[in-house]
C-alpha cells in the first residue's frame, strides 16, 4: 500500500559512524593501489587478493559479524560508510566482496556452532571468499526451477550434481553457497530447496570462467559432477533455502552498490571538466547527476536505518535498486554522447577507456541481483497491486 | 503534533470542493481565517514572539500537506515570512514570495508570483535588501492559464526594506516549492494506486497488468525520490540552505513530468476531466515545477558548485547532507 512509501523516513548517518569515516580515509590513503580510472571503474569485479587480505588485517572484513569469530561487529551504518569510501575510490574488493555483504551473514544467521565456528574466522582473515550459487542456464528470473540436486548419501552426505551459471568470481573463491533441490521436483517450486556450502576444491567441481564483452572473466560456468558433500555442507534447515535466499537478497539489494557503480566514471568526467575551458557548458548535466545521487543517497540511508533496526526491508531494497540502477545506468548514457560530440576534438584516453568499459557493462546493472522486471513485481506486490 | 492539528483543519476546511470555488474567484478569507484563527501563521515565528518556534525538519511535514491538500492560499509563505523578517515585522497578511524581482521606469515588476492572483503582501529580494510590497495598489498581471492562482504584480508604491540574509527567501521559495510538489505527488499516487486497483478493464482490475504495475512501481520510486530529497532541505538550523534546497528543487522538478505523466496514463480520460480531483494536484505539479526555478535553472547552479568545490560528487553531496 502507500505504506511502502512512508517506510522511508528520513535518516541520516549518525556520528560514530561518520567518524569511522575518517578511518577508512586513511586505510584506503595508504592501501589502496594506485590504478587508472578504467581499472577502479571495475571496483565490485576487481579482483585483488592482496587488498582484500589487507583490509582484513585491519579487521574490515565481516565487519557486522560477532567480535567473537573475528568480526567487527559493527553496525548496518559503518558499513554503509565502509562500502561507499570502498566503491567511490574505485577499490578492488571482489575477492571478500560477497563473503562479506552475504555469505557470512547467511552462515551468522543460520550456520551451526561448527559451520560458525570453521567459516566465519576464516572469511574475516580475508581466507575463505565465497561466491553466490542461485542461476542456472534454465533458471534466471524463475529462480524456483533450479534443478541442480542434491541426494541423501549412505554416510548421512549429500551427492551434488547439476550446473551453475553467471557465478561472479567462482574461479577465485575457495567456497560457493549454492541454492539447490533436495527433495521434490521443479514443479514444487520454492518447496525442497535447500543451501549448500559447497568446498570448490572438492572432486568433481569444475569453474569454467567465461569471457565477457569487456574482455574480463568476472563469471563463471560452473560443474558439480557426482560432487560428494559431508553431512555439515548444509546450511540452515533442509527445504528453507527460498526463504534463507531471500533474506540474503535484502543486504544485496539495499546498499551503496547500487548507487555507485558509475561513479568512478561520473568523477572523472568532473576532473576533466575543472581542466577544460568548455566545463559552463555542462553545469547542468553535473547538476543533474549530484541532485539525482543526493536523492538516491537519501533512500539507501533510510533502508540501512531500517536494516541497523534489525529489520529486513526486502522491498524498500528492491525500490532502491530500481531507482539505483536506472541513475548508474544514465551515467555513461550521457557521458558518451557528450564525448562524442565534436568527432574533431581530443578525448582524454582514460576518460575514453573508463566511459567505453562502463557503457559496456552497464546493462548488466540491471540484471545482477534480480532484474529490472522483477524487482518491479516486487515493488508492484509491495503496493498492494498483486 | 501540529502537522495533525493542521491536517484535521485541511480535512474538513478545504475539500476539493474548497479549492476548485477559491480558484474559481471566491473569497479565500473563510478559509484563511480558520488556519490563522488556530495560530498556524505563527509555527515559525520565535518563542520570544508568541510563536511555537517550530524546528525546520517538523515545519516539513506541514509544508506537505499544505501540497498534499493542493491548500489555494500562500501558506506557506506566510507561515516561512516570520522566520524571514525580523520579529514582529510580518503584516497580517496573506504574504507570499516573489521569485524574481525587475526595477521598471515607474516601479517594481514581480513576473510570476505564486498566488500572485490574491496574495495582499510579496517579500521580494532586490539583492541588497528584502522588500516588502503592499498588494493594495498592485497591477495584477494574470497568467491566463486555466484556474491558476499566479500572476505577475507591477508596483508603484515604495515598499518597505529590512536587511537581508544572504540568499534566504531565495532558498525558502525552492525549499518550500520542492515540499508542496512532494505532497501533491504523495496525494496524486494515493489516487493513482487506489484507481489501478479499483478499474476494472477485460475482467480484471488494471492494476493486475504487468505493464501497469511496472508504472506504479516506477512512479512509487520518483515519489519515494522527491519526498526524500525535500525533506533533505529542511534539516538543521533556522533556515534551509541555498544548495540543499537547490537539490531539492531540482529533483522534485524533474520529477514532476513522469509523476503526472503515469497518474493521468493509469486514470485514463476521467484523470484529465475537471471534475476529477487528480487534476487539482497535477495542475499543481506542472506550476511549481517552475516555480522558484525549474530543474533547468537550479542543476547549473549545483553543478558550478559541485566543480567550484573541487570534491568528487560523492562527497560534495554528503557534505551538503550533514551541513
Ligand atoms: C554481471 C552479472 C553477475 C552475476 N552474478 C551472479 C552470481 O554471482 N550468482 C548468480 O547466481 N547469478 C548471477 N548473475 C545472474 C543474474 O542473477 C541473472 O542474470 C538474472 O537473475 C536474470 O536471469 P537470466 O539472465 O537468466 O535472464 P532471464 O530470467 O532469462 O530474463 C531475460 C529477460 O526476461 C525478463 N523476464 C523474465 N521473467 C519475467 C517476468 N516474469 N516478467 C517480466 N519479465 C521477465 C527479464 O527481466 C529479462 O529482461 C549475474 C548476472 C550478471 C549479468
Amino acid at each position: 500500500m502507500a505504506n511502502l512509501l512512508d517506510n522511508f523516513a528520513y535518516a541520516t548517518v549518525p556520528p560514530h559512524a561518520q567518524a569511522f569515516r575518517a578511518e577508512v580515509r586513511d586505510f584506503l590513503a595508504t592501501e589502496m593501489p594506485t590504478l587508472p580510472a578504467d581499472v577502479r571503474a571495475r571496483s565490485w569485479m576487481g579482483f585483488d587478493a592482496g587488498f582484500s587480505r589487507r583490509l582484513a588485517a585491519r579487521g574490515w572484513v565481516g565487519v557486522t559479524l560477532p567480535q567473537e569469530f573475528g568480526g567487527a561487529a559493527l553496525d548496518a551504518f559503518s558499513r554503509f560508510v565502509l562500502v561507499e569510501e570502498l566503491l567511490t575510490a574505485g577499490a578492488p574488493v571482489a575477492g571478500h566482496w560477497i563473503a562479506d555483504r552475504q555469505s557470512g551473514p547467511l552462515i551468522a544467521k543460520y550456520g551451526t556452532p561448527a559451520q560458525k565456528a570453521f567459516y566465519l574466522p576464516r572469511i574475516c582473515a580475508g581466507e575463505a571468499f565465497f561466491c553466490i550459487g542461485m542461476s542456472e542456464p534454465n533458471s534466471g528470473s524463475d529462480l524456483a526451477s533450479v534443478g541442480t540436486r542434491a541426494t541423501p548419501a549412505a554416510d548421512g552426505g549429500w551427492r551434488l550434481n547439476g550446473r551453475k551459471i553467471w557465478t561472479t568470481n567462482a574461479q577465485n573463491c575457495q567456497y560457493m553457497i549454492a541454492l539447490v533441490r533436495s527433495s521434490g521436483d521443479p514443479q514444487d517450486r520454492q518447496k525442497g530447496l535447500s543451501q549448500f556450502i559447497v568446498d570448490l576444491s572438492l572432486p568433481g567441481v569444475t569453474v569454467r570462467p567465461i569471457e565477457d564483452l569487456t574482455g574480463d572473466a568476472h563469471f563463471t560456468e560452473v560443474f558439480f559432477d557426482d560432487v560428494s558433500l559431508a553431512a555439515d555442507a548444509l546450511v540452515g534447515a533442509e527445504g528453507q533455502g527460498w526463504e534463507q535466499v531471500n533474506a540474503e537478497l535484502a543486504f544485496e539489494r539495499s546498499g551503496p552498490e547500487r548507487l555507485y557503480s558509475s561513479i568512478v566514471l561520473l568523477d572523472r568526467w568532473i576532473e576533466v571538466l575543472r581542466d577544460s575551458p568548455d566545463a559552463s557548458r555542462h553545469l547542468a548535466t553535473v547538476g543533474r547527476f549530484a541532485a539525482h545521487l543526493a536523492a538516491l543517497r537519501h533512500l539507501s540511508v533510510s533502508c540501512t536505518a531500517r536494516l541497523a533496526a534489525g529489520e529486513s526491508p526486502v522491498i524498500e531494497a528492491a525500490l532502491v535498486k530500481d531507482i539505483g540502477t536506472t541513475f548508474e545506468q544514465e551515467i555513461p548514457a550521457v557521458i558518451s554522447a557528450l564525448l562524442g560530440e565534436d568527432p574533431q576534438a581530443d578525448v582524454d584516453a582514460e576518460l575514453l577507456r573508463t566511459c567505453a568499459y562502463v557503457s559496456q557493462v552497464a546493462p548488466t546493472y540491471s540484471l545482477r541481483g534480480g532484474t529490472r522486471e522483477i524487482l518491479r513485481g516486487m515493488i508492484a506486490r509491495g503496493l498492494g497491486l498483486r | 503534533m501540529f502537522a495533525e492539528a493542521l491536517e484535521d483543519i485541511l480535512r474538513d476546511r478545504c475539500t476539493p470542493a474548497v479549492v476548485r470555488a477559491i480558484e474559481a474567484g471566491d473569497d479565500p478569507m473563510l478559509l484563511w481565517s480558520a488556519i490563522a484563527e488556530a495560530g498556524f501563521l505563527e509555527l515559525l515565528a520565535p518563542e520570544s514572539a508568541g510563536g511555537a518556534g517550530l524546528p525546520l525538519d517538523e515545519f516539513f511535514e506541514v509544508a506537505l500537506l499544505l501540497g498534499r491538500y493542493a491548500v489555494p492560499l500562500p501558506l506557506a509563505q506566510s507561515m516561512a515570512a516570520r522566520a524571514l523578517l525580523p520579529e514582529g515585522a510580518c503584516p497580517a497578511a496573506m504574504l507570499t514570495f516573489a521569485p524574481g524581482l525587475r526595477r521598471e521606469a515607474d516601479g517594481w515588476c514581480c513576473p510570476q508570483v505564486p498566488f500572485g492572483a490574491i496574495a495582499t503582501a510579496v517579500l521580494a529580494d532586490d539583492g541588497d535588501a528584502l522588500l516588502l510590497f503592499d498588494c493594495q495598489d498592485a497591477q495584477r498581471l494574470p497568467t491566463g492559464v486555466a484556474h491558476s492562482q499566479a500572476a505577475g504584480l507591477r508596483f508603484t508604491a515604495e515598499p518597505q526594506r529590512f536587511a537581508r540574509d544572504g540568499q534566504a527567501l531565495r532558498a525558502w521559495g525552492a525549499a518550500l516549492h520542492a515540499a508542496l510538489i512532494a505532497g501533491a505527488m504523495a496525494r496524486a499516487f494515493e489516487m493513482t494506486l487506489q484507481y489501478g486497483n479499483e478499474r476494472s478493464q477485460f475482467g480484471k482490475s488494471i492494476g493486475k497488468f504487468q505493464a501497469i504495475q511496472h508504472q506504479l512501481s516506477v512512479m512509487a520510486e520518483q515519489v519515494a525520490a522527491s519526498r526524500l530529497a525535500a525533506r533533505a532541505a529542511f534539516g538543521a538550523g533556522t533556515a534551509p540552505g541555498l544548495l540543499q534546497a537547490a537539490l531539492a528543487k531540482a529533483r522534485t522538478s524533474e520529477a514532476v513530468v513522469p509523476v503526472a505523466a503515469t497518474a493521468h496514463a493509469v486514470h485514463g480520460a476521467i484523470g484529465v476531466t475537471a471534475e476529477y480531483d487528480l487534476q487539482l494536484y497535477t495542475r499543481r505539479l506542472q506550476e511549481w515545477r517552475l516555480a522558484h526555478g525549474s530543474e533547468a535553472h537550479w542543476h547549473p547552479v549545483i553543478g558550478q558548485a559541485l566543480l567550484d568545490s573541487g570534491a568528487p560528487v560523492a562527497d560534495f553531496i554528503r557534505d551538503l547532507a550533514a551541513a
